[in-house]
């Protein structure tokens, strides 16, 4: 179809004063998409029933979050106390800002052998930047992210985290 | 009859009564100041409250909803906060200047209610070069913001003031222009002729083709003419922080936000006058009965309809396009809308000539 309208107008003028076809081509094209955008706005001007914010403080006993809201690291734990961290330091070294340390302590196993594992996983809520790229690096899935957001406390120290909990162990099978 | 005539004439009568014509002349110039600043407080207030539910509701969000039943005390408690503010001058500023600024923006604004017509025979001044005396005194508001971003000292006002005077001095052009088209087809600069002349239709529906082409020509010049979205890169809040009004907080930024709310009222009246008839009714030949029902609506309420429309028009562009890069801004005026307007108002004259208008 352009093609066609092409050769018309080339058929009609001479290559010298193409500019001006090109030029009322630029103008209609420009208030045709114009008007596009405009028609989109004005669709939903006047469809006003989908929102798509939440009035938060209002509703927070039926707040809905999007699937992919990000709000701390956190490290699920089973009803054992049992965690599935191996202390890898994946996440460690995957973490941009420094906000994840892994301290470690030796475990005897039942044979009696000497085994590294976790101590504290330290969490450092004010440094996190929510970018998810600790989780996407863990080998066995221990850490994910929460949507819990309501972190304000009066003390900076409090936002320092130890995602596991005290007394947990790693879960078996977890190498 | 509760018209604005109406009132008005009583007043003057009451006053011509009991004072000499001095003193009458005094007290109505007075009053009609007390009115103008009364319409501007209104108008602030009923505006940003506007423009912020317009802003919501085409981005799928609920808007203002705190304040008052449904939001609408919203703008009177950001007032009361910016009133309470200090009004603070930086030290590195030319004090006179930075603090005169928002009060000529304020001025300029108040003389251009001087030529606009609110209701039948209501108006402050119906001089015989209305729509000219609206183009010339439009033009000194770039004053107000080259001497704020002037003494300001900051390049961030700088930039933005210098900005907006390449911005207003190329768009009045075009603006001017399609006025023009309208001027040519009336025959006269008054802006109460411009009406009349619209009594069997307006422009917009009378004048075909080139009106409508001045018509859109119009509305893009004075959006840009009044520094809002796509055009605002004289405050540009993503490269230039507040442009010309960085430096400026409490009443002296509020004068100047204020301002830029009464120039879209303006520019919007001004181009209901033109295009859509000004205070005349809505009449199709010769229906009349359809017509005589559209009498019955008061001529304020078909004024105030019409600019509304175009308000909401201006506020629909700032919340759907991008805003534009200074090169582009000065492309498409100079390389697009000045051309076609200055072909739109050779077409326009000789169909003015040849009578090919109804």
């Amino acid at each position: 179809m352009s093609g066609k309208q092409c050769f018309v107008s080339v058929k009609l003028i001479s290559p010298k004063y193409m500019f001006i076809t090109k030029y009322i081509k630029e103008v209609f094209g420009a208030v045709k998409s114009l008007a596009i955008g405009m028609k989109r706005t004005i669709y939903y001007f006047t469809h006003h029933k989908e929102i798509i914010t939440q009035e938060y403080p209002d509703n927070r006993d039926t707040l809905v979050l999007p699937e992919r809201f990000k709000g701390e690291v956190v490290m699920p734990h089973n009803e054992n106390n049992e965690h599935r961290c191996t202390g890898c330091q994946a996440c460690e070294l995957a973490c941009p800002n420094g906000t994840i340390k892994v301290i470690f302590k030796n475990e005897l196993t039942p044979e009696g052998k000497k085994k590294k594992a976790i101590d504290k996983l330290v969490y450092h809520l004010e440094l996190c930047t929510m970018c998810n790229l600790c989780v996407e690096a863990c080998p066995s899935d221990a850490i994910k992210m929460a949507q819990t957001f309501e972190h304000s406390v009066y003390d900076r120290n409090q936002l320092t985290k130890i995602l596991n909990k005290p007394g947990s162990k790693i879960m078996e099978g977890v190498e | 009859m509760w018209s604005f005539r109406h009132i008005a004439n009583e007043i003057h009568a009451w006053l011509s009564a009991n004072f000499n014509p001095t003193l009458t002349l005094i007290i109505e110039m007075v009053l009609a100041g007390v009115a103008v600043i009364g319409l501007f407080a209104a108008l602030g207030l009923v505006l940003v409250l506007m423009e912020r539910r317009v802003a919501a509701w085409i981005q799928i969000r609920l808007g203002p909803n705190r304040v008052g039943p449904k939001g609408l005390l919203q703008s009177l408690a950001d007032t009361l906060k910016l009133i309470v503010k200090e009004g603070l001058t930086p030290d590195g500023a030319d004090k006179l200047m930075f603090n005169v600024a928002p009060f000529i923006a304020m001025i300029v604004a108040m003389l251009l209610m001087a030529p606009i017509a609110f209701a039948k025979d209501f108006q402050l001044w119906d001089l015989n070069i209305g729509v000219l005396f609206v183009s010339a005194v439009s033009s000194l508001m770039v004053i107000s913001i080259l001497m704020a971003g002037w003494s300001s000292n900051n390049k961030y006002s700088l930039l933005g003031a210098m900005r907006s005077g390449a911005q207003i001095v190329s768009y009045e052009l075009s603006a001017g222009l399609s006025i023009l088209t309208i001027v040519v087809f009336t025959g006269s600069l008054q802006v109460s002729d411009i009406i009349h002349a619209q009594a069997d239709g307006w422009w917009i529906f009378k004048g075909h083709l080139p009106v409508w082409i001045a018509f859109v020509i119009f509305i893009i010049a004075v959006t840009a003419e009044t520094n809002r979205a796509p055009f605002d890169l004289a405050e540009a809040e993503s490269e230039l922080t507040a442009g010309f009004h960085t430096e400026y907080s409490g009443m002296k930024f509020a004068l100047f936000f204020l301002a830029e709310y009464i120039n879209v009222f303006i520019v919007c009246a001004i181009g209901a006058t033109l295009f859509l008839g000004g205070w005349m009714p809505f009449h199709i030949g010769n229906w009349e009965g359809f017509n005589r029902v559209m009498d019955y609506i008061p001529s304020s309420i078909w004024f105030f309809g019409k600019t509304f429309f175009l308000i909401f028009v201006i506020m629909w562009f700032r919340w759907t396009f991008p805003r534009l890069r200074i090169d582009q801004l000065l492309n498409l005026e100079w390389k697009y809308l000045l051309p076609i307007s200055m072909i739109n108002l050779l077409v326009a004259t000789a169909m003015a000539i040849l009578g090919w208008h109804f």
